[in-house]
């Protein structure tokens, strides 16, 4: 595997985190050299939050730029729109199918823009649409989402599925261990199924 | 064996292995989780300490009774620290003294942008910036052994890309370092005039000694490329942007950034056709460059406000521009809210309804200044809300200043908001003080405070008495209250505004994200009721939605606290499912 980029964009409170710390342990278990970015304080908050993946055979600096993230992986479609020009004209978005509405949304300031993911596919040609947080429902926990946003990501790498479970193992709390390794199995499986 | 480690997880190992017995901080982005990582191993003794200058001295005392420890800030807890740090530069060391300090440029989360290597400069203490997690490690354990070689205060810079970025660390094992025995010295340890004027002679030779070290230590290091065109003097995570951005080039890598190494630089200078230097923030490198004689280019090429990136440089430098496609598409911005569940909302409202001029302060609270609350007019730094407030009043007169109070967290008044308080009483001012008691510090992350009642460890200990406390200083208007409480609360803010004496109300009703505050169900609109006025979009709720037409509520957001259900007049906002039904 050649250097790959990938860019975690989500709401403050979606477990954007997380999923970095689980990608970038799987990427180190399978021999890669890996940074992981995340800025934290307003993570909690509700804000924009985005964090970096970069995984390599030498990886030097933390961040991804415009137009250079092999892989957008996006757990609300307006932070899919908002990130969209970071990704490579060939990148690959995975787009959750949610929508959280920011605050002058809310207040009836602005207005939620119509139609995100059909001006996303106008715009690229390799995206993916899920429903991550309905998986994530019928698994019995939404905070579950990131995990089967994870396991449809890992099927698109070569790292293999018991690496996966590995990392997943040595990130998430015991107490969600089991939760966590069935979103993976649910992503893993949308990504197999999948057509556009 | 290799793990991926935050820059901070790594500082906090480097300081296990070297043997650190006390390690004290005060939480502040990007610094906080050193200290948190450090509060798992039980061999250090670790704490939170109230504020940053209290911190310092704390690990002052702990190096001159010979054990080896570390303090940790942000960069404008270092200006908090900075009177302790301007002296401990003059007394020296006995068990190794390190501090950490995180600057954030971009302000991720940081009210300015300082530069703290200029303290390294004016205090006269040696400074290390790691580029990666690996160095954290590495130079904090190199930075005790000269702290104690050159009986030196050290301090580490990091920047929030280094503190928040993973990468692979070589662990290591503990080394149990004995304490080194104290023996009284007052000519070192005591510093008043006599004695400090002979070690103010004692720090200018130590800093030629490390100027010297810089010359030939490891950690500066040449890295010559292939292309000597190009030369690039840089420290900290600018050296992984610029190995970026300029590929194979030569670069000088500086470990070690104060004191700097004259011959090296002159050497690398010398052997360059052009030199860049490559630094976020201040000209700190380049300006010693300029004084120096050497020919280099930095800012005028690069900016001082903000982070860097690999392309920025890129595109400043080398003149290239990315390929983007931005797609032409207006995106509401997403700043960060109060929470659903929220104390601070309660506050806000009333403070807002009552049109209040109102001193804010550093915290989650601070989002009270934003839209649709909008009820905070100032925020300077820790602390500063009550000074703020009293120093209106004496400009305006107690009469005009009746609708004025400041506001300030529990863990923030703790910090430096009592001296403050202190201010009022003893200079007659007839200010109103809130402190918000949420029973956490929040912002940080969810750290115990003296007012939680818990150390960092989870143990339980003596809580501070915040009622006794402001009593004990002469405050004898306090009165405790609940936020959530809107016509109480309303009630009492206009009673202690209206009073002729200082007074404080404590708006108590914990952090929403505690695990022990359990709210339940969730909150609908009866639409036969709602008669639309949008007096609830007033609380600035996010899981109360105006969409056009109607009021909507978001119930995956929504935690059920009620608080709305008060400023409906109307009923029309209804509790659903909860041990109430």
């Amino acid at each position: 595997m050649s250097n790959v980029s990938i860019m975690i964009a989500g709401v403050g409170g979606q477990g954007t985190l997380l999923t970095s710390r689980v990608l970038g342990t799987a990427a180190v278990k399978a021999g890669y050299d890996v940074k992981v970015s995340e800025v934290h304080g307003m993570a909690q908050r509700g804000g924009s939050v985005i964090t970096y993946v970069k995984i390599g055979e030498n990886v030097n600096s933390p961040v991804i730029e415009k137009g250079e993230a092999d892989i957008l992986l996006c757990f609300e479609k307006l932070e899919a729109l908002r990130w969209l020009e970071y990704a490579k004209k060939d990148g690959a978005i995975v787009v959750n199918d949610q929508r959280i509405d920011p605050m002058p949304v809310i207040i009836g300031r602005e207005k939620y823009p119509d139609d995100i993911i059909s001006k996303i596919k106008a715009n690229r040609s390799n995206v993916f649409t899920i429903d991550a947080l309905e998986t994530a429902k019928e698994l019995g926990n939404i905070r579950a989402l990131n995990i089967v946003m994870v396991g449809f990501l890992a099927n698109k790498t070569d790292i293999r599925r018991e690496i996966w479970y590995e990392a997943i193992r040595e990130t998430v709390k015991a107490k969600f261990l089991d939760l966590n390794l069935k979103a993976f199995d649910e992503g893993y499986k949308m990504a197999e199924s999948y057509s556009n | 064996m290799k793990k991926l480690m935050l820059g901070n997880e790594a500082i906090a190992r480097g300081a296990y292995e070297a043997g650190v017995k006390v390690a004290t901080a005060y939480p502040g982005t990007p610094s906080t989780e050193i200290t948190e990582f450090i509060a798992t191993y039980d061999e250090i003794f670790s704490e939170w300490s109230p504020n940053e200058k209290v911190a310092l001295e704390v690990a002052i005392g702990a190096s001159f009774a010979g054990g080896r420890a570390i303090c940790s800030m942000k960069h404008v807890g270092l200006n908090v620290a900075a009177d302790p740090l301007f002296t401990v530069s003059y007394t020296g060391v006995n068990g190794g003294l390190v501090i950490c300090v995180a600057d954030d440029p971009g302000m991720h989360s940081s009210q300015n942008e300082q530069d703290s290597r200029h303290y390294a400069k004016a205090a006269k203490i040696p400074m290390l910036e790691p580029s990666d997690s690996q160095e954290c490690k590495d130079f904090i354990k190199k930075a005790l052994e000269l702290s104690e070689e050159f009986d030196t205060p050290f301090i580490i810079r990091l920047t929030t890309r280094i503190s928040h970025s993973q990468s692979l660390v070589e662990l290591g094992e503990r080394v149990e370092i004995p304490l080194k025995p104290y023996s009284k010295d007052i000519g070192k340890y005591v510093m008043m005039p006599a004695m400090a004027r002979k070690r103010h002679v004692v720090v200018e030779e130590r800093m030629e000694r490390l100027a010297s070290y810089a010359e030939e230590t490891e950690l500066n290091r040449i890295e010559w490329g292939s292309n000597t065109e190009i030369g690039v003097i840089t420290s900290g995570i600018c050296y992984q942007y610029s190995k970026e951005a300029f590929g194979d080039v030569s670069y000088l890598k500086l470990g070690m950034v104060h004191p700097l190494p004259e011959q090296l630089i002159s050497e690398f200078a010398s052997k360059v056709k052009t030199l860049y230097v490559i630094e976020e923030l201040d000209p700190f490198i380049e300006e010693f460059l300029n004084k120096k004689g050497i020919t280099c280019i930095g800012k005028e090429k690069l900016p001082i406000v903000g982070e860097y990136s690999a392309s920025l440089i890129r595109k400043a430098i080398l003149g290239t521009d990315e390929d983007t496609t931005a797609l032409q598409e207006n995106v509401p911005v997403r700043p960060p809210v109060l929470c659903p569940g929220c104390p601070h909302r309660g506050v806000f409202y009333t403070l807002r309804k009552n049109k209040l001029t109102v001193s804010g302060d550093i915290g989650c609270y601070t989002l009270g200044s934003m839209s649709p609350l909008e009820a905070m007019d100032t925020c300077v730094c820790m602390g500063a809300s009550i000074g703020v407030a009293h120093g209106m009043e004496k400009a305006l007169g107690k009469e005009d200043h009746r609708k004025g109070v400041a506001v300030i967290g529990d863990s923030t008044f703790i910090h430096s908001g009592i001296t403050g308080l202190i201010d009022i009483v003893y200079n007659k001012g007839t200010s109103t003080v809130i402190i918000l008691d949420n029973s956490i510090t929040g912002m940080t992350g969810h750290q115990p405070n003296p007012a939680t009642g818990y150390t960092i460890k989870g143990e339980k200990t003596r809580q501070i008495d915040l009622l006794k406390l402001c009593n004990a200083i002469g405050i004898d208007r306090v009165r405790v209250c609940d936020p959530f409480n809107l016509d109480e609360f309303d009630k009492v803010v206009k009673e202690e505004i209206a009073a002729d004496e200082p007074s404080v109300i404590i708006a108590q009703r914990p952090c929403a994200l505690l695990k022990t505050v359990k709210y339940e169900g969730s909150v609908k609109v009866n639409e036969e009721k709602c008669k639309y006025c949008k007096v609830c979009m007033r609380l600035g709720c996010p899981a109360i939605v105006d969409t056009g037409e109607d009021i909507h509520i978001n119930e995956a957001l929504c935690v059920g606290c009620e608080l709305c259900l008060e400023v409906c007049k109307f009923n029309a906002l209804e509790k659903v499912g909860g041990s109430n039904e």
